[in-house]
């Protein structure tokens, strides 16, 4: 394997974005959105074949290119194990759809806003490749600059606000993390994370370090009290904007999670559960409660992202194989089903020009397509069996009860709640009477919106059927993970 | 025998001064020629001290001059960055009349005490380039002198700059009486630890060098002449006399009062969290970019003897390493302020940006990631930058100084996407030139470039700045 597979996998998008910035095209820039289209898809399928070619019965890190970077100091490193290739492959999935979406919703700047996704795509990708603390921090605050302009020039009336929200809240969390980087470089000599791994971190430090971390993940998963953020950001962005932000972006934080809060500080992750788990459970069932009195559709769809993520913490620090499995599964899951809700929501919003939901009702007799790809995500969001929602809900609550009875209870009213709101949602925008002149005027999906929407609908049903191939792929590297947090804190415990 | 092909620099600076003014007196009109010979002896000075890079470290005239690594490195990036200033700034001049010949030649003047300042290795060869390098300033603060505003900050610059030097002189006077030397060896020889007369002398010269380098809380002068001045000496203040003034710093902090740590340690870690907030907080409000980029170079500053303060070498290399990369931000800012004209005038004011993005895409690509190299953001270079300042502080466990540093770019974003913000978000306005110099539109591609891409080969600059071991 000479082949640098994830370099060409992270530069791919970013190398298409400098030819859409100095290519000239004709002036209403439609074939940039081919090219950008063309770059996303090639990127697509080049992440299906390094799926293919992974190597689901290892637990090792595979496909690892190192090269010198900063002199003396970091290695420029990438590899993948089974918990990133998921998210790899989310991420190459969404960005295409995000392209395609923007026939419709993007007017002004179109070039400069496909250069802004694919610079996305390059930073996201980059985030769950890299194997270097210092590169992961480049590339995790790195998607603010583009985030920040696809909120800023694209989003709605309170754009500014929210992009400036957006930005420095995320920053702030994130520049503690930079502090406990440089610290555990100047602590054990390096910031390579299987080194890491196997060196393990000083346990008197690993407290305040796991802190400054949980600041910044905190803040970009986002769990209660840092959520504020989100409903803002969100219910400005346009369509693509909202979609990135709920379906990867949010998954960089889980993500990390796993892969550095759990990985480099076992012991302070035991340390802190009872914190996670609190906020993690007011998450879920706050944020559903705030859900259900929301009258936007954005904001009541990015209220219950809060809630989402609230199980996917909560899974990951139950710390056992099914409460793990789960939340990947759920963040994968949820990465589709937001995905698809906000360009549910983008389908009318630009038909009507208003998210507020009671000036919709009764869209069912005009738009017959929409209302059952609707019922699909609707469904699927709440969790019901056979749509991905219900596998990693499943298997989160499952480790939950393994671990606390009271805790498990508490998330599974999250669940009801959930379905609330998500039902009645879904009933007064589709059913009722038409009281709205406007959406007598509606029509039913393009062809365009019709193979964006099937296109998440079907792995999520097919997914929900027959998860067998994506939990096959996590388990071993969640397996290892387990062993090795065990150990580490086995090994404390013999100390002390 | 003194080897005198070290110091080829200063004597070819000095000869083309003396050369330019009688040449520009006796010939009438020649203005723009003495302008363009300036820049080509900045050139040839700027090869001859490159000629000198593998000096690694002479002593010349009793002691009382030093060539070495550190004084070659900061003095090509004074000249460089002259060479840049000066070829950017031709058009501003000649359209706002203020093209005479002495502007060059007061900028070459400038430059070869700054030159002097570098290379010192006594407190009386130190104060010379200092003064040759502040007189030339004043003048040149006030260059414009039909306007208002220039006179003021003239004037302002001089009266505070001549109190301080008046203060750094009685610091100097200090140290020979308490070390009974001027020369930095020779005093490092002869300090007492235990003796805390000396402190004084120190206090009184750092509060002379925190003036030249504006950090807080003697920085009052800068917005005023930021303003004040016409824009290319505005790009000149805002980055070679800083330049000059750190490189003093660290000689002197590391060289003679190296053992006194503890003495002045507190004080350069008070100067620089003060500088980082202040800086910060207090360019919220402002409307005049120059003002703006006063108290934003006021919180790099900050940044920049944050790195000082730490007492290692990876600190110091750290601090050289930021302020190469300030340099260039800010020249690639300023490039960009000065394409900002309309039909003969410059714009100078945020508001005047607004919307900038419509109609020139290429220019505003660059403000932006300027500005956001300004603010840190990674990958672009000023992330770097601030990365090795707190790689360096961090390894001293200066927890405290990083994160409120740290904090403060949080701050500091702010005002920079206000900007940003400005630039992309708000309805367009009438159209700029879109017509500039050649020497304008490569600057600012060249800091663009740098910016853009310094993540790449980061290891460049680190591998020749890890030659300069001061301690």
């Amino acid at each position: 394997m000479n082949f640098p597979i994830l370099t060409s996998l992270i530069l791919l998008p970013a190398i298409g974005s400098f030819f859409i910035f100095f290519v000239k095209f004709n002036k209403n820039y439609q074939s940039s959105k081919y090219v950008a289209l063309f770059i996303s898809l090639a990127n697509f399928v080049l992440a299906l074949y390094l799926w293919s070619i992974f190597d689901n019965s290892s637990s090792e890190f595979q496909f690892i290119e190192e090269k010198k970077w900063i002199q003396g100091y970091f290695n420029y490193k990438v590899g993948i194990d089974g918990i990133s290739i998921l998210f790899i492959i989310l991420t190459t999935f969404i960005t295409p759809l995000c392209i395609i979406s923007v026939n419709s919703t993007v007017t002004k700047r179109l070039k400069d806003f496909l250069i802004a996704i694919l610079l996305m795509e390059t930073l996201m990708i980059g985030v769950f490749c890299s194997l270097d603390l210092i590169l992961f921090y480049l590339f995790f605050e790195g998607g603010l600059i583009p985030m920040f302009l696809i909120i800023g020039i694209w989003g709605g009336e309170r754009r500014v606000y929210s992009a400036f929200k957006f930005f420095l809240y995320t920053l702030l969390g994130s520049v503690l993390m930079l502090v406990a980087i440089i610290t555990i470089y100047w602590m054990t000599g390096t910031t390579d994370v299987e080194k890491l791994y196997q060196i393990g971190i000083d346990y008197n430090y690993q407290k305040l370090l796991w802190l400054a971390f949980f600041s910044s993940f905190a803040v970009k998963t986002p769990m209660w009290p840092f959520h504020t953020w989100l409903p803002d950001a969100h219910v400005e962005a346009p369509t693509a904007g909202s979609v990135l932000l709920a379906a990867i972006l949010l998954k960089m934080a889980g993500y990390g999670f796993i892969r550095f809060s759990l990985g480099l500080f076992p012991l302070a992750s035991e340390y802190f559960i009872p914190l996670v788990f609190t906020l993690s459970l007011i998450a879920i069932v706050y944020t559903s409660l705030v859900a259900l009195m929301q009258e936007d559709m954005k904001k009541l769809i990015a209220y219950s992202s809060v809630a989402h993520m609230g199980f996917v913490t909560l899974g990951i620090f139950t710390l056992t194989q099914q409460g793990l499995v789960g939340s990947i599964f759920q963040m994968i899951s949820h990465g589709l089903i937001s995905a698809a809700l906000f360009l549910c929501v983008g389908v009318v919003y630009e038909r009507m020009h208003t998210r507020l939901i009671n000036k919709y009702g009764g869209v069912v007799s005009v738009m017959p397509k929409y209302a059952i790809v609707f019922m699909i995500f609707t469904l699927g969001a709440l969790g019901l069996p056979g749509t991905t929602g219900f596998v990693g809900e499943f298997l989160i609550l499952l480790a939950a009860f393994k671990k606390s009875f009271l805790v498990a209870i508490i998330a599974s009213l999250g669940v009801i709640f959930g379905a609330a709101y998500m039902l009645w949602l879904y009933r007064r925008i589709i059913f009722g009477e038409i009281k709205n002149a406007d959406v007598k005027k509606l029509f039913d999906l393009k062809k365009h919106e019709i193979v964006i929407l099937w296109s998440i609908a079907v792995p999520s049903i097919f997914f929900g059927f027959y998860p067998q191939p994506l939990i096959v792929t996590v388990d071993v590297s969640v397996i290892n993970l387990l062993e090795m947090y065990n150990n580490n804190l086995k090994t404390f415990l013999v100390n002390k | 025998m003194i080897n005198i092909n070290l110091i080829f620099p200063e004597i070819f600076i000095s000869l083309s001064i003396m050369f330019l003014l009688i040449f520009g007196v006796y010939k009438k009109n020649s203005s723009k020629l003495v302008y363009s010979l300036s820049i080509i002896s900045l050139l040839i000075v700027l090869a001859l001290c490159f000629n000198l890079r593998t000096v690694t470290e002479v002593y010349l005239f009793n002691e009382s001059y030093q060539i070495g690594y550190l004084s070659t490195f900061m003095k090509i990036l004074v000249i460089l960055s002259g060479v840049f200033v000066m070829s950017v700034s031709l058009k501003y001049l000649k359209i706002n009349n203020i093209l005479k010949i002495e502007f060059p030649i007061l900028i070459l003047s400038s430059i070869l005490g700054m030159i002097v300042m570098i290379s010192s290795n006594d407190l009386i060869v130190f104060y010379m380039g200092l003064e040759l390098q502040s007189l030339s300033l004043y003048v040149l603060a006030s260059f414009n002198k039909d306007n208002i505003l220039s006179s003021e900050s003239g004037l302002k610059y001089f009266i505070l700059s001549a109190l301080s030097s008046g203060l750094l002189l009685y610091g100097c006077s200090l140290i020979y009486g308490f070390s009974g030397s001027t020369n930095f060896i020779q005093i490092s020889e002869n300090i007492d630890i235990n003796q805390y007369s000396l402190t004084f002398g120190i206090v009184f010269i750092l509060v002379g060098l925190a003036f030249k380098i504006s950090a807080v809380p003697f920085h009052m002068w800068a917005p005023d002449v930021y303003q004040g001045s016409p824009t290319p000496v505005t790009l000149f203040f805002a980055i070679l006399p800083k330049v000059a003034a750190l490189t003093v710093l660290i000689k002197i902090l590391y060289v003679p009062f190296l053992n006194l740590i503890e003495q002045w340690q507190m004080i350069v870690i008070f100067l620089s969290i003060a500088s980082m907030i202040f800086g910060a907080v207090a360019a919220i409000g402002q409307k005049n970019l120059k003002r703006l980029i006063a108290y934003s170079s006021i919180s790099h500053m900050g940044y920049t003897i944050a790195g000082l303060s730490t007492g290692t070498n990876e600190g110091i290399q750290s601090s050289i390493i930021y302020i190469s990369i300030y340099v260039v931000m800010n020249l690639g800012f300023f490039c960009c302020l000065l394409m900002l004209k309309r039909d003969g005038k410059y714009y100078e004011t945020v508001e005047d940006m607004s919307g900038l993005s419509k109609n020139h895409p290429m220019l505003s690509f660059s403000l932006l990631l300027i500005l956001f190299s300004l603010a840190g953001i990674p990958p672009l270079a000023g992330f770097f930058a601030k990365f090795y300042v707190f790689m360096a502080v961090i390894k001293s466990e200066m927890y405290f100084l990083a994160i409120t540093g740290l904090l403060s770019t949080v701050i500091a974003a702010f005002y920079y996407l206000r900007i940003i913000k400005i630039i992309y978000f708000d309805p367009e306005k009438e159209k700029f030139d879109t017509h500039h110099n050649i020497a304008l539109k490569v600057s600012l591609f060249i800091t663009t470039i740098f910016i853009l891409f310094y993540f790449i080969f980061p290891s460049k600059l680190i591998q020749i700045v890890s030659k300069i071991n001061v301690i």
